[in-house]
């Protein structure tokens, strides 16, 4: 029997929340525990709105359908409480944060899912902070810079898996991650995301990604296509070879708007 | 996000230190101010006669300076004024028993784990700082290196000549409108006296003053560090201060001597009554080094601006201020660096944050006299903005006199981004927990000179700034 999924998507519409504009048009996807699933599409498919929708971004409105994680629906829930039930979004511009360092940051991250009166070990914070660090390979001075405050583009990306690391997440989901990353960049950052498959194989993951590169990097089990605010096509792995070689045009023309 | 609807949800722009108490204080000279009060101040405390001396002409040019007409708006001070008392014996003001003090108060206090004999002291309550044996042991070492660390009026009776050479010599009371004010009623404060060549590791605070009379709403400190001595005086703290009082005005005058370094560190957070205006100034002589480390939280007007003055060769200056200006608070903050003489350095940093309709002004002076060669200085401004109705203004003034001096002023303003909330937020904290981060982060650089357990009471005190209420 099939596990039941982590994340389920229904019917999902959702717009612009300045504009009304929409950009979901009925969205369906399910992924199970400790499954990866890559989306694909074109600029402006709506790809990344789906990531933001699903973390709660104050610029998009839901009209409609559901997000359900473990059951819970999302859509009512506050940003914080998305992420304390479970959710975690890898940005694809991290945010700066100037004068907070990284481990500051991912102390108060984990201060705050504790109960009121309840306060954090600051030992056991070292280390798992610490193991995660050596997990993903990285300097212990790193958590001593601010959140994206000078970082590399390179950095910044690293940074956002250190931190899905630490809050270890149900369903992780990575909005263009491999966007502005070099080849070599983008593998450290596969690399990482990999060995913390390893070590936590309930995680689940939704790949957002215009292109198949990163793709060779972190093995998908399910690829989707989106169009124009649909997903169009639901494949294995081959689906991304496909796309590959033929690109986004036919998609476009077959469904468009 | 932040809209203000969601702001005004958390409840941020209710003040929560401010109360009123019913208690009277037994006695009080009347309110307003003439010569009588101030013959009757100088009486009780059996000051000499050129003191009282001082105190009425500078009231006579206290009465002759008109209002000032710039920095915040003093429109309602004189109605203020006139109801001020300005005198009250210290021992009177002490009657209010700890049972008198709000419940809200005690909790602000606990929150910010402000150990209990220190609670009473602010909350007016108490007299002395509980921890004798610290205090003895550092009095001690301080009293074998000949350190003197009184009261002033202490500092008056005990070392008259001492103190009559520098009183008044930094501030005179013809300096401005309110240094006149305090010259002719000032009671309470410091008198400080490092001797050459001599360093202090422990900071001096205040609290460890034993006998001190409580900082008293027209305070006057004196400090003198002489030739190559080192040392660091702290006071206040990021606690509420309990007063029922709606008006300080203090006046603090250092002499950093040939060689010597100084750090006056001050955080205060009045009640969001009050009129906070206040003269702070360091004379700097040659290679002597003065740092200000200022923070100004709470009160209905704060206009405050040390100074340093570089008098001697290669002397220098540092300013680095806090300010924070609440729901309809103004904090016209800033300092000022005078150069005089040649190869002076000096720098201001200042970090303000307005939040609701708060509004915080930097002004700021750089004078360069003909003669200050290679003169450098270097002024940075920030300001962070909490909400669409929280305002910001930049009065930067510099006058140079000297061709070979350097002079770099930098400003920014910065709003509190729906972004970084967002970022935060999906971190899993909630939105004031994110805005107390991005506070933080934004005084860090400030933050990180204070003392650990200052930073630490900082913080805290963001962070429930940030929150909907106490409790």
């Amino acid at each position: 029997m099939r596990k039941s999924p982590i994340l389920a998507v229904r019917g999902l519409r959702a717009s612009v929340a300045e504009t009304g504009v929409e950009i979901l048009r009925g969205v369906d996807l399910e992924i199970r525990a400790g499954e990866i699933h890559a989306i694909m599409g074109p600029n402006g498919s709506g790809k990344s709105t789906l990531a933001k929708v699903i973390a709660g971004h104050p610029g998009y409105e839901a009209d409609g359908g559901h997000v359900r994680l473990r059951g819970e629906d999302l859509l009512g829930l506050e940003p914080d409480e998305r992420a304390q039930a479970g959710v975690f979004m890898a940005f694809q511009y991290p945010v700066e944060i100037p004068g907070v360092s990284i481990a500051n940051f991912l102390r108060s991250a984990l201060q705050a899912r504790l109960e009121d009166g309840e306060e954090l070990d600051l030992f056991d914070f070292q280390d798992l902070l610490s193991g995660c660090m050596e997990l993903l390979g990285m300097d212990p001075s790193f958590a001593q810079r601010a959140v994206n405050d000078g970082l590399s583009g390179g950095e910044k990306k690293r940074n956002e898996i250190l931190q899905m690391a630490v809050l270890k997440p149900a369903l992780a989901v990575m909005d263009e991650t491999d966007s502005g990353l070099d080849i070599d960049a983008l593998k450290v950052v596969a690399a990482g995301v990999n060995a913390l498959r390893e070590e936590n194989p309930e995680m689940s993951v939704l790949l957002i990604t215009h292109y198949q590169r990163i793709l060779d990097h972190i093995q998908p089990d399910m690829v989707h296509v989106m169009v124009n605010g649909r997903i169009v096509e639901s494949g294995g792995p081959e689906v991304a070879l496909e796309l590959e070689a033929q690109g986004y045009e036919e998609y476009k023309r077959t469904h468009a708007a | 996000m932040p809209t203000n609807e969601v702001i005004h949800g958390l409840g941020l722009d209710d003040y929560k230190f401010g109360f009123v108490t019913d208690s009277e204080p037994v006695f009080r000279a009347r309110p307003g101010l003439d010569a009588d009060i101030v013959r009757q101040i100088a009486a009780r405390k059996n000051e000499p006669e050129w003191m009282l001396e001082r105190r009425l002409k500078a009231l006579a040019i206290y009465e002759s300076k008109p209002m000032p007409k710039w920095g915040g708006d003093l429109s309602e001070l004189e109605e203020t004024l006139a109801q001020t008392y300005f005198y009250a014996k210290p021992h009177e003001q002490m009657e209010r028993s700890w049972e008198d003090v709000p419940e809200n108060i005690k909790l602000t206090f606990e929150r910010l784990g402000i150990p209990e004999a220190e609670r009473k002291i602010l909350a007016g309550v108490g007299a002395q700082y509980d921890s004798e044996m610290v205090y003895h042991s550092l009095k001690e070492e301080w009293e074998a290196k000949g350190v003197i660390f009184d009261s002033i009026e202490d500092g008056l009776r005990n070392h008259p000549e001492l103190f009559r050479r520098h009183f008044g010599t930094v501030i005179p009371a013809a300096d401005n409108k309110f240094a006149a004010l305090n010259s002719a009623v000032w009671s309470g404060g410091s008198f400080v006296y490092i001797p050459p060549g001599v360093h202090l590791e422990t900071p001096l605070q205040a609290y460890f003053r034993v006998n001190q009379e409580r900082l008293g709403q027209f305070e006057r400190t004196l400090i003198i560090a002489d030739e190559g001595s080192r040392a660091h005086y702290i006071e206040g703290c990021t606690a509420p201060v309990y007063s029922t009082d709606s008006f300080h005005s203090g006046v603090i005058e250092i002499v950093v001597n040939p060689g010597a370094y100084f750090r006056y560190t001050t955080i205060q957070n009045w009640s969001n009554n009050m009129y906070n205006l206040v003269t702070q100034r360091a004379l700097v002589h040659e290679g002597a080094h003065m740092e200000w480390l200022d923070g100004n939280l709470g009160s209905k007007l704060t206009m405050k601006y040390p100074s340093c003055y570089l008098m001697g060769e290669g002397a220098h200056g540092e300013i680095l201020s806090i300010a924070y200006a609440g729901d309809g608070q103004h904090q016209d903050t800033g300092g000022k660096v005078i150069h005089v003489a040649p190869r002076t350095t000096s720098s201001i940093v200042s970090k303000s944050i307005s939040k609701g309709t708060g509004r915080a002004s930097y002004r700021g002076l750089c004078k360069v006299y003909d003669g200050a060669a290679r003169a450098r200085s270097n002024v940075e401004c920030d300001a962070l903005l909490i909400n669409e109705t929280s305002r910001t203004d930049t009065f930067p003034y510099i006058e140079i006199d000297e061709r070979s001096a350097t002079v770099g002023h930098e400003a920014t303003v910065s709003k509190v981004g729906d972004e970084q909330l967002f970022y935060l937020m999906s971190r899993g904290l909630d939105e004031a927990e994110a805005m107390a981060l991005i506070v933080r982060g934004f005084i860090e650089p400030i933050a990180k000179e204070l003392p650990l357990e200052y930073a630490v009471e900082l913080n805290r005190l963001i962070d429930l700034e940030m929150e909907g209420s106490v409790g």
